[in-house]
């Protein structure tokens, strides 16, 4: 793109392949609104929470697809229902608590009631009112409640994990994964109750796509997180694998954490020092847990919507919740398995002190998050590279690749049409 | 609680932040116990008995650590804060000299080219122990009412 012409009526991808990405891929609300749009609302599965959260039947949560705000309740008869917080009247938002327990929805504005499917109950006046004898006002006969219900969204439920989706001809769960995410993600999530820990939530003022890059990225971590080096806990020669799926949206980071020793071609950052001890080992201690299979740490990007994170110990999903180009909120929900001994809660709870917006190698991430895209918007017609590992999009056995975002920018293109 | 003892409550909190607010992380360990415990919480989680925090820290070995990540190896734009602490509420005293105390605080962040603006507002929730040689912080919860953090919490609050 020429400096002459710096922000473009049509946005077009110039270079070959997706070794370069356009700023204006993060800069222009245009595109964000087709993205919403194009990835959120058609075609996907989007992360909603855990089925811990909402135990018994009439307990709901507030969240959010994309930009709409949505309610995730348990049925009386115990499945999962999502719809979509927006009155069938006059299109209040009309849920305000974050969480909670109802018998069915009431909007306070004219006390239009639903059922927990969003099924609409109740209209009050809706014969009018008698006045002498006569029915005055009023809903007019051909008006159904049937008609007028909250928008319901397709729900797929694996693990104790929720996703929903506004599209009901969107392929099954199962099938958006793909069979190697699956296999990860049912590692995760293989059937044991989920207990909830809580929360985490931060703001961060760049764009959404940032995150999944973010974590589809095994450069970074050893260079910006020091705190994971000068500790011991990452060397560029652990075993390792990155993996897609056939479309190359969703991906994981897979790495087994070796025997230790020092070998300083493997760390490359200058204050590493070899004799850095903790004051208190306990924030590592971790122990193995017959569930990981091998693998110490595997980092999901299921796109778009949320990243699930297993760190040793420490278990998390992390949802991305996009509010314009320039800002999205990242709630981070902490859980154990039901079968956890009070030690091992409390080495999750420990070792999530390196993660989150405090986090020890989680909060850089946010920083760096937020300078990008002061990059990005000062020089829109710009574009950042991503070659390390080649231009291809394949699957590797190190971590010294940038083929995971590549992978990502091919889809984005394709879903996108640029 | 006597007035003298009161006023040295006030003191403890007073200074307390004026030594977050100059970075003095040597002084603000000090104020702690060995055996402390000192959290950043959000509201709701601290409402709903959910026990995670942003910042769980549960010795003092953790809170020197913690003092260790943030000055040496955490990438963060540079800040200062600027604590405001209201006079503290005591919830109870025991006899053996354990004070149970809160204070409202709000804390601004400055950063550089930056104006001032609100970046955490919350209460302390304390169980401090008063002896002779002064007051020393058994635990200390930061429960804060934002339900997002802007970007990062680097500094303790
Ligand atoms: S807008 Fe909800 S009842 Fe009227
Ligand atoms: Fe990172």
């Amino acid at each position: 793109m020429s400096h002459e012409n710096p922000i473009p009526m049509t946005p077009v991808w110039e270079h070959e392949d997706t070794s370069r990405i356009p700023f204006w891929a993060y800069t222009d609300e245009d595109i964000h609104k087709q993205e919403l749009e194009k990835l959120f609302y058609k075609k996907h599965w989007c992360y909603v929470g855990l089925e811990a959260e909402i135990p018994q039947p009439g307990d709901f949560k507030r969240t959010v697809i994309g930009e709409r705000s949505v309610i995730m309740v348990r049925h009386e008869d115990n499945s999962i229902y999502v719809v979509e917080n927006v009155c069938a009247h006059r299109g209040m938002r009309f849920c305000r608590e974050k969480h909670g327990h109802v018998k069915s929805f009431t909007c306070p504005y004219h006390q239009w009631n639903y059922d927990l499917e969003g099924k609409l109950q109740g209209v009050p006046f809706r014969r009018g009112v008698k006045q002498d004898g006569k029915a005055k006002g009023g809903m007019p006969k051909d008006f159904k409640t049937s008609d007028h219900g909250l928008t319901k969204l397709l729900v797929a439920t694996r693990g104790g994990v929720v996703f929903a989706s506004f599209d009901h001809d969107v392929e099954s769960f199962e099938d958006f994964l793909g069979p190697t995410m699956l296999s990860y993600f049912d590692r995760m999530f293989n059937g044991r109750k989920l207990t909830l820990l809580g929360y985490n939530k931060q703001r961060i003022p760049g764009n959404w796509k940032l995150m999944q890059e973010n974590i589809k990225d095994p450069y970074h971590p050893g260079l910006l997180h020091t705190w994971f080096v000068t500790f011991g806990l990452w060397r560029a020669d652990n075993r390792s694998e990155l993996k897609m799926d056939e479309h190359f949206r969703h991906a994981a980071m897979i790495s087994t954490r070796g025997s230790g020793g020092k070998d300083t071609q493997t760390t490359n950052v200058s204050s590493f020092k070899e004799s850095m001890q903790l004051n208190d080992p306990s924030f590592l201690d971790v122990e193995v847990e017959p569930w990981w299979d091998g693998p110490t740490a595997v980092m999901m990007t299921l796109f778009p919507s949320v990243i699930l994170q297993q760190q040793v110990n420490s278990v998390s999903t992390r949802h991305i919740q996009p509010n314009g180009h320039g800002s999205f909120d990242f709630v981070w929900t902490h859980f154990g398995y039901e079968d956890d001994t009070p030690d091992m809660t409390e080495r999750r709870l420990r070792q999530a002190n390196l993660f989150g917006p405090a986090g020890f190698v989680s909060a850089d991430d946010g920083e760096v998050i937020e300078f990008s895209q002061q990059g990005f918007e000062q020089k829109p017609f710009h574009r950042s590279l991503a070659e390390l590992g080649g231009k291809e999009i394949e699957e590797t056995d190190h971590m010294v690749s940038e083929t995971l975002i590549r992978g990502m920018y091919a889809y984005w293109r394709k879903v996108m049409g640029v | 609680m006597k007035a003298d003892n009161y006023l040295k409550l006030t003191q403890f909190y007073q200074n307390y932040a004026a030594m977050v607010d100059q970075e003095n992380w040597d002084a603000w360990l000090d104020m702690f116990s060995e055996d402390c415990v000192y959290k950043v919480q959000a509201r709701e989680n601290y409402e709903r008995n959910l026990p995670m925090a942003a910042l769980s820290l549960t010795s003092k070995g953790m809170l020197k650590d913690r003092i260790y990540g943030i000055t040496e190896t955490i990438f963060h734009d540079p800040y200062h804060q600027l604590h405001l602490v209201s006079s503290p509420l005591i919830l109870s005293e025991s006899d053996d000299g354990i004070i149970e105390s809160q204070a409202n605080y709000t804390v601004f962040r400055t950063k550089n080219n930056g104006i001032a603006e609100v970046y955490n507002v919350g209460r302390y929730l304390d169980h401090l122990r008063l002896t002779e040689q002064g007051i020393q912080i058994k635990s200390r919860l930061c429960i804060f009412d934002n339900e997002m953090i802007l970007n990062s919490l680097i500094y303790p609050i």
